[in-house]
């Protein structure tokens, strides 16, 4: 009878190899695109169709249904980031570094589709397609953000070293987000004071809950799917670089 | 503490000598303010009514300017190297830098703000929130910089990528910085705005030193 | 198509915004992923994912 050595992977240390993590992950890929298929079919269906109008704003909380989830991913990507950082400076998770450099453009891409439809909800219901109100310029520098974080990541040759450097960054974003959030309510009330629709008013009817929930869900598994898709490739192409180098110095194996 | 006054006076000692170019800085600030009068028209009333604006867009951007110089030369000669080798922890050299960039790129703003606040018609207790909110607001803005050169000075096109990560990080000193200068919200919402602007200098300039010390380190091996 | 009010225009350019970005999204992943995948295997090195594991 032998005694097995060989030391038994846990299942961090098997998400830590991005071989392992790429076998471990690959088959969730196809299952999440096919659930979010279906409820992206289902929110379309409530949101566009079988759903009535709101009471007080009409036809445009159609709108809200693609508005709410990407807005809601365009915090929700940066706290991905942010955690992603964290593992990054904290544990050298190599995956940290794949899954933030994954992440930045699909926040920047989320949170460009909720300022494109929170200004065409504007326009009918403020009259305006761009106001200076909080939440939209907050957003708008939240944009900012990740296209600096983006071009940053773009800068360097070196993916490793690029990683640590942008995980220093986007913590440094993550503590001055509330910072500009507030700062810029607080000069958006000194500038216009409460004109603005305000949510908090009526309770929400459960016909407008189905078609929001819907959304909400497809959106965000939406993001799972892509950011898996998208870690994937970055893992190839960090061992495309790894190959190329080592066939540019001419010790091919 | 030797090395970090050492640090510190080598820094004022480079860009006094630099030739002038504490003088451009001043000058690009007040250039930069008395252009505006052009694009907007020589109405009084309405410059004395953005001026508080005008003063510190041009100090942000003069600010932007010098950035480069924080870290760049410092890496193309080794000593950027050589500081991470030194006794004192990197941290503090830089923020030896961040007291000497305020030195050399804020204060000789401020004492060229008399010439702005003439050109553009504000009045003498304008001008003296201005001043205060300055000198209250710029230490931030170097400390964002630091960040920013830092996170940007290993990389090989890193010129203009520095600005635009710290503008948004900016955002709230612009505000802060104009809102305790303009009265629309009435005294109390401007002593509120200094009393936040300097609230957010004094975080900035703790935390950054450590935040570029971090980068610059981990930018490097 | 149901009637979508007097803003009918706002809301269909918001959907059909919003799933051109979601399309474009989707086809840019794919097409990084297809390409990685082709350059690895002109590298020679289609397999490497479940040979190097152990």
């Amino acid at each position: 009878m032998t005694i097995d050595t060989t030391p038994k992977m846990t299942w961090w240390n098997r998400l830590s190899h991005p071989g392992q993590f790429v076998a471990l992950t690959r088959p969730l890929v196809l299952p999440l695109a096919l659930l979010t298929g279906v409820l992206f079919a289902v929110g379309l269906w409530y949101g566009l169709f079988s759903s009535p109008p709101e009471k007080y704003m009409g036809d445009t909380v159609r709108i809200m249904y693609v508005h709410v989830p990407t807005a809601w991913l365009s915090q929700f990507v940066y706290a991905t980031m942010a955690v992603s950082a964290l593992g990054t400076l904290v544990w050298r998770h190599p995956m940290a570094d794949v899954s933030m450099k994954a992440a930045a453009p699909l926040g920047a891409a989320f949170t460009a589709m909720a300022l494109f439809t929170g200004s065409l909800w504007g326009r009918p219901t403020w009259g305006t397609f761009w106001e200076w109100d909080g939440r939209m310029t907050s957003t708008l520098v939240l944009l900012f953000i990740y296209l600096g974080i983006v071009a940053l990541w773009r800068a360097f040759d070196d993916q490793l070293r690029a990683a640590r450097v942008v995980a220093v960054f986007t913590l440094v974003g993550a503590v001055n987000i509330p910072i500009i959030k507030f700062s810029v309510d607080w000069w958006s009330t000194l500038h216009q004071p409460a004109s603005v629709f305000r949510p908090d008013g009526p309770t929400m009817p459960g016909e407008i809950l189905t078609p929001l929930f819907a959304m909400f869900f497809a959106f965000t598994f939406l993001f799972v799917t892509l950011q898996l898709a998208a870690m994937h490739t970055e893992v190839r192409r960090r061992r495309i670089t790894t190959l190329e180098r080592r066939a540019a110095r001419g010790d091919l194996k | 503490m030797s090395g970090f006054i050492s640090v510190l006076s080598r820094e004022i000692r480079l860009s006094l000598r630099g030739g002038g170019e504490i003088l451009t800085l001043v000058l690009f600030f007040v250039i930069v303010g008395a252009v505006v009068p052009f694009a907007v028209g020589p109405d009084k009333a309405l410059l004395a009514r953005i001026a508080p604006g005008i003063v510190w867009i041009a100090a942000f951007l003069a600010m932007l300017l010098g950035l480069e110089k924080l870290f760049g030369p410092d890496r193309a000669d080794g000593t950027l190297a050589l500081y991470r080798l030194a006794d004192i922890p990197l941290s503090a050299v830089v923020a030896a830098k961040v007291i000497a960039h305020w030195l050399t790129a804020a204060l000789p703003l401020i004492l060229a703000s008399p010439a702005l606040a003439l050109l553009l018609a504000m009045d003498g207790e304008t001008f003296g929130r201005t001043v205060l909110s300055l000198l209250l607001g710029t230490p931030a803005l170097a400390g964002f910089g630091a960040i920013g050169a830092a996170v940007t000075v290993a990389t090989r096109r890193g010129g203009l990528l520095a600005p635009i990560l710290i503008a948004p990080l900016s955002v709230p000193v612009l505000i802060f910085g104009v809102g305790a200068i303009s009265a629309s919200g009435g005294p109390d919402q401007a002593q509120a705005a200094a009393l936040l602007l300097a609230a957010l200098s004094l975080m900035v300039v703790v935390l950054s030193p450590f935040a570029a010390a971090l980068a610059i380190d981990w930018g490097e091996d | 198509m149901i009637a979508l009010g007097a803003h009918a225009e706002f809301i269909i350019s918001a959907y059909a915004g919003v799933f051109i970005g979601l399309a474009a999204l989707v086809g840019w992943t794919m097409l990084a992923a297809r390409q990685t995948k082709r350059r690895l295997e002109e590298l020679g090195d289609g397999q490497r994912a479940s040979s190097s594991a152990q």
